[in-house]
């Protein structure tokens, strides 16, 4: 059977599963709708925050920014990781036990005020829609390149089945859609991951045959050894050795965390189990679950990169295998015979370099580059979709709850009615479907750096006003919405700045502090916790009643009631 | 805060937090970035330790972290628990 052949197999199953899902997960109430009715089962919620919060870019793109980026790619799985300690020490708790709908809730009620709640809902839309375009992005890259449809009429149809199931299910349907979501991408992350180490190294664990010698049809040696010689005689960096400046790494890492930890649609998911401690847990499941992909990924960014340098380098043009020009047709690989050789001369001297390597298209093009069989080829395409269609629907339920509950019914129309609430709730998801499906189709750049900003504007925004609301009593509101603004002004117009206005002096030498713009999130971070802190000194403490909430949203409650987990 | 017991409940929790979070930030701030070049002196297998850090170790002591946070905050509870239920100068708690 033809890869084709197998995509739409595959990628019609798993849609008719998270139909199938959702139509059985109906959801009746406005508290089913937010918070899955708050009974959802510690392991499920594991399942479904890993799902949430590994996007397309985590599945289709981060292997592949490695592959090219080598040890500093580090910062990818360092902050990806490292930002769920955080989640789960600082904030998961705590925002359980406040036990409300969401992020402009918890910074609505903790700091008093509708000028703090609605500066949450703008920061909480602004990040969502930033990320959300990174997902049907990515979704459309897959269909374009494995279905052979349009990159339009890809989005088109990954919009439509999101639609069907968030707006039928909200967070009870996306819940139970994500858990199957996170076992079909999983494994379709592992099964060419174990086979492609199987291969190379004869070892099945990618973990561990990543730091193993290579098979003698690859040529014996240790992997990670070929890999540096291999880059180093190309002209391109030492794979093992980090390039950035250790302090724009740092930056960036931190970054990452911070915003991980900030996240709404993540945040969110807490709101969905039944305890204080069935919050703890299901952190620790969702960072295992996330774990098994995350050790992999530099696997298998090792693996495809020494592939990719052995298939190409000074190979006859005519002589490829035939997923070069399958993927030269979407334009994401192109070769320019400069020296009219006929073949193809891979170097990290842009001088005589005759290959351009979209970073995206890795992770997708990897089980091709090592030959393995076809369905395996069309069960990674059904497994990035399944990434970046979960990550789309829980952001698109944070948009569609900032709207109908903490705007209309929180701020604007207290007087409207639950039925109305969910209406609008339902109306706010379709909109929202609308522009980023928009903006999906007409991308503005790769899907990570997208993505990296998002985490970035999160950092700077919600991550210091949520922890000093818990950590510091006397954290006042007008504290909170000056750290806010300054953060989210401060790094959103850093990365205009560098990105779009003026991105060609976007070079480490303009940079403050030889800090990307990737990295500057961690800076807002800072600028917001001083600017809150100041600022908090110069006014009252907040009422004893919201002292006196910041104090039980600190203490573990009650015993948990059995709660029948359905 | 309310009583004796939450205060204690609370500084003990402080406490857990920042034990795990210095773990947390040593091993991937300074084994995994700022140490990372002179750790690579070291090799195991086909990995140098600093490059092995940074992109699978780290990971794997996250998700210790969670876990050893998980159980220890799960005895504090426990404790606090039982020890407010003897204490009489305690208002209800839920």
């Amino acid at each position: 059977m033809t890869v084709q052949l197998w995509t739409y197999i595959f990628v019609a199953l798993s849609f008719g599963l998270y139909i199938g899902i959702a139509v059985w997960s109906r959801a009746a109430s406005t508290n089913d709708f937010y918070v899955a009715g708050g009974g959802v089962h510690p392991l499920a919620n594991g399942m479904a925050t890993a799902a949430d919060w590994m996007s397309a870019a985590s599945f289709i793109s981060m292997a592949g920014l490695i592959s090219f980026l080598g040890r500093d790619g580090a910062f990818y799985l360092m902050g990806w990781t490292g930002g769920y300690v955080l989640l789960a020490l600082l904030l998961a708790p705590y925002l359980r036990k406040f036990g409300k709908y969401t992020v402009p809730d918890f910074i609505g009620d903790r700091y008093y005020s509708r000028s703090a709640r609605l500066v949450a809902i703008f920061c909480a839309i602004s990040v969502s829609f930033v990320y959300v375009c990174g997902q049907m992005q990515g979704a459309g890259i897959v269909f374009s390149r494995f279905l052979e449809v349009d990159i339009t009429t890809g989005v088109i149809i990954g919009m439509a089945i999101v639609f069907f199931y968030a707006v039928l299910g909200g967070m009870k349907g996306i819940t139970y859609t994500q858990v199957a979501q996170y076992c079909v991408l999983i494994f379709a992350y592992m099964v060419p991951a174990i086979f492609i180490s199987l291969m190379m190294t004869g070892n099945p664990i990618p973990q561990i045959g990543f730091g193993s010698e290579l098979t003698a049809e690859y040529g014996g040696g240790y992997l990670l050894d070929r890999l540096d010689n291999l880059s180093q005689d190309l002209g391109f960096a030492v794979y093992t050795e980090g390039q950035r400046a250790t302090q724009d790494v740092f930056f960036i890492t931190a970054a990452l965390m911070f915003g991980t930890a900030g996240l709404p649609h993540v945040i969110i998911r807490f709101f969905t189990v039944p305890s204080v401690r069935d919050a703890r847990k299901s952190a620790a499941y969702a960072l295992i679950f996330i774990a098994i992909l995350y050790t992999t990924a530099p696997a298998v960014a090792a693996f495809a990169r020494t592939n990719l340098l052995n298939t190409v380098d000074n190979a006859v043009y005519e002589e490829l295998p035939s997923w070069f020009s399958t993927w030269e047709t979407t334009q994401l690989i192109s070769f320019d015979d400069r020296n009219g050789d006929g073949r193809v001369q891979y170097s990290g001297d842009a001088e005589t370099n005759e290959l351009q390597v979209n970073r995206d298209i890795m992770v997708l093009a990897n089980p091709e580059i090592a030959q393995l069989p076809n369905w395996v080829i069309a069960l990674v395409a059904a497994g990035a979709l399944a990434a970046a269609l979960s990550t789309a629907a829980g952001l698109l339920l944070v948009i569609s709850t900032a709207v109908s509950h903490d705007l209309l019914k929180r701020s604007l129309l207290p007087g409207i009615s639950e039925k109305q609430e969910l209406l609008f709730a339902r109306l706010a998801i379709f909109v929202a479907i609308l522009i980023a499906g928009y903006f999906g189709i007409n991308p503005p750049g790769f899907v990570a750096e997208v993505v990296a900003f998002a985490f970035g504007l999160a950092a700077a925004s919600f991550f210091p006003a949520i922890v000093l609301g818990i950590f510091y009593r006397r954290m006042n509101r007008e504290g909170a919405i000056a750290g806010m603004l300054a953060g989210f002004l401060f790094t959103a117009g850093y990365i205009v700045a560098f990105k779009f206005v003026v991105p060609e002096l976007s070079t480490p030498e303009h940079w403050w502090f030889g800090i990307s713009p990737e990295g500057i999130g961690t800076l807002g971070t800072l600028i917001n916790t001083v600017v809150a802190l100041t600022v908090s000194r110069l006014y009252p403490a907040p009422p004893r009643d919201i002292q006196n909430m910041v104090e039980e949203i600190r203490l573990p409650g009650a015993v948990p009631a059995a709660v029948n987990h359905p | 805060m309310r009583d004796k017991h939450a205060r204690a409940y609370w500084r003990a929790n402080v406490r857990i937090l920042a034990g795990l979070l210095s773990v947390w930030f040593f091993i991937s701030y300074v084994c995994g970035i700022l140490l990372a070049d002179t750790l690579d002196a070291i090799r195991f297998g086909g990995f140098k330790l600093g490059f092995w850090i940074a992109q699978q170790g780290s990971i794997y002591v996250f998700v210790v972290l969670i876990i050893v946070y998980v159980v220890l905050m799960d005895r504090l509870d426990a404790r606090y628990r039982s020890d407010s239920e003897k204490g009489v100068s305690r208002e209800d708690q839920s």
